[in-house]
């Protein structure tokens, strides 16, 4: 966020200024009753029902830290959160790198830009669930498409069980997750390599910088800002996903996939244990909040990266 | 050593400008155009993957020693047919426009207005509003689809369309208003002030001056919702029970995906279908598509 202090309106002195808080209000009133209403309500009740014992079509009791300490001592509670871990460390890190390449690439003096840029996105654009329904066709155990043409180039002897094996379905939907996320982090990053000014590049290429320093000294800490919030929003999506996992495995093989989201959601809504459900989500609260302040308060943007002085 | 008098010829009739002289073509190949390639085929594969399922006959769909997996002999559209008239999934795509296009209005509407309270009116408090506006686009629906889930069943709405347009403004309004506060910052203030001296109000302000320049913001705004709330499952799985109210990808996933027996042609022709509006309205706006994303992002 700018911080900087643009041109207030001038004239402190001028009559509508007066009404400017009533104004305000009644601008702000709309989006603040939904948000309050189903935003920060939500987000309390949420807390609130961690600490009851609601079922789906009962109303709970208070029972106190009842449900964590349930969870604590829930093997498959802390499967997920590991999955969960793995899923969005392996994923934000293969994510960033690839997605930085293909910046790069597109930033390149590439016939058709504009057209690689669209298609490139593609990706993001089309319906999760709709996309995944695609990879669960690529990775079917028996016609998958990957195994026949591994099999055709001699590599393998039998299909891969994609999705049945605890390691091979981790890695799987991985894969499936990247292939969504590789397109919004290139487009960001490749929005933001735009802007660095190629005079700097020059600069530092007549200075006898290599390939390899001018990305390290130059595009890397002009680019890093840009990068944090990207990475940020990345780590958020991945570390909350949901969906993908519904669509391909269910959590499945032997929980070996099940991520926060999903527990919360088999235990909340068709186990109908709303109570440990809402526990469930909660604990992926403290995360997020350590993910937030570490982009906030680590990679905050320097004055010298937008051409100010230190 | 070598190289050094190799390109002692290329110096008199060298005509490259600025850096290019790095980017010999052999070398471009390598390091350009072949990782560019890859990058393009895995990207795209899984939808050519999509729609060539859709109209291979069943035959060909699990027969891979007689026929190419990668092409279809024959194409026949009876997946698409059994789609669209033997299943809800019109109805699907209806409510899916419904919902989407419904709560599309309404968080630009109610984004609009705080977007400009935020950023012009400047009533006390507005950076701290602002800011938890941004925060509010942080809370991601997997931890709220259990309380709202209990919400939506205390108001009566559930298993209706409408848990599912006023659920939706929440990931959406705070995307929209962030999106336009910066829109509206960029527009002078000296217009407003003109106008302010000849004597308009502040609603006339708003409707006559702020939202005719806006108008690329509203649109960026918009169909990125709309793109959104398209996209949107959890909320639509958790509140929608039946199945002429369900939304195209539970619907999909919810009702064509039966048993042990997938119906691999009709499961990718509804994929197919239900990603068709959102890609056909990106390739119209990509541009307002990739200046929202990178917009939220760059703040």
């Amino acid at each position: 966020m700018t911080t900087v202090p643009t041109t207030q309106p001038t004239a402190t002195s001028a009559p509508w200024l007066q009404n400017n808080n009533l104004l305000g209000f009644f601008f702000m009133l709309p989006a603040a009753v939904f948000l309050v209403c189903f935003l920060t309500y939500p987000l309390g009740l949420g807390v609130w029902l961690g600490f009851t014992d609601t079922r789906i079509g009962r109303d709970g009791v208070f029972i106190g830290l009842e449900n964590y300490v349930f969870l604590a001592g829930d093997k498959v509670f802390w499967l997920a959160v590991f999955n969960t871990l793995f899923y969005t460390l392996i994923a934000s890190i293969l994510k960033f790198a690839l997605g930085l390449w293909l910046a790069l690439l597109l930033n390149e003096n590439l016939p058709c830009k504009s057209f690689f840029r669209a298609i490139v996105l593609l990706p993001w654009v089309v319906p999760t669930v709709l996309s995944a329904l695609a990879f669960w066709w690529i990775f079917d155990s028996q016609f998958s498409i990957i195994s026949w043409s591994l099999m055709q180039l001699g590599l393998i002897d039998a299909p891969i069980n994609f999705l049945g094996d605890p390691t091979n379905a981790r890695m799987s939907v991985i894969a499936a997750n990247v292939w969504r996320g590789i397109p919004f982090v290139a487009i960001s990053l490749l929005a933001g390599l735009q802007t660095i000014p190629a005079s700097l590049q020059e600069a530092a290429s007549l200075d006898g910088a290599t390939n390899w320093q001018r990305f390290r000294y130059v595009t890397l800490p002009m680019l890093t800002p840009i990068i944090a919030v990207v990475m940020t929003f990345s780590v958020l999506f991945t570390f909350t996903d949901f969906q993908l996992i519904y669509v391909l495995t269910k959590g499945g093989p032997v929980n070996a996939t099940h991520l926060m989201a999903t527990l919360s959601f088999q235990r909340g809504i068709p186990g109908g244990q709303l109570g440990e459900g809402a526990a469930i989500a909660v604990a992926m609260i403290p995360f997020l909040l350590g993910a937030i302040m570490f982009s906030f308060f680590g990679l905050q943007r320097r004055k010298w990266q937008q051409g100010g002085q230190d | 050593m070598t190289s050094t008098t190799k390109i002692q010829p290329d110096v008199l009739t060298d005509n490259a400008e600025g850096m290019s002289y790095l980017n010999r073509l052999p070398r471009r190949m390598v390091t350009l155009y072949l990782p560019m390639a890859v990058f393009v085929f895995v990207l795209l594969f899984p939808f050519y993957w999509m729609a060539i399922t859709a109209i291979k006959p069943n035959a060909q769909l699990t027969d891979y020693n007689n026929y190419s997996p990668f092409w279809v002999v024959s194409p026949t559209l009876d997946h698409i047919k059994y789609l669209l008239f033997e299943t809800s999934y019109p109805g699907w795509l209806w409510n899916t426009m419904l919902v989407a296009v419904c709560s599309t209005f309404l968080s630009l509407a109610a984004s609009v207005f705080g977007a400009y309270a935020i950023e012009r009116v400047r009533f006390t408090g507005a950076r701290p509003v602002g800011l938890m506006i941004f925060l509010a686009y942080l809370v991601p629906p997997s931890i709220l689809f259990i309380p709202l889930a209990f919400i939506v069943f205390k108001l009566g709405m559930y298993d209706t369309k409408l848990a599912l347009i006023f659920t939706y403004p929440t990931f959406l309004i705070p995307f929209c208003t962030w999106l336009l506060m910066g829109y509206f910052r960029s527009i002078p203030f000296e217009l407003e002030e003109s106008a302010l001296v000849d004597g308009a109000t502040r609603w006339q302000i708003l409707i006559r001056i702020i939202l005719p320049l806006a108008v690329p913001g509203l649109i960026s705004a918009g169909i990125f919702a709309f793109t959104l709330s398209w996209n949107e499952f959890i909320y639509a799985l958790t509140f929608i029970q039946s199945s002429e109210n369900k939304t195209v990808p539970v619907g999909v996933l919810t009702e064509l995906v039966r048993g042990d027996v997938f119906e691999w042609g009709s499961l990718m022709a509804g994929a197919l279908f239900g990603s068709l509006p959102v890609v056909i309205l990106y390739s119209f706006f990509v541009d307002y598509y990739v200046s929202s994303m990178t917009g939220a992002v760059k703040e």
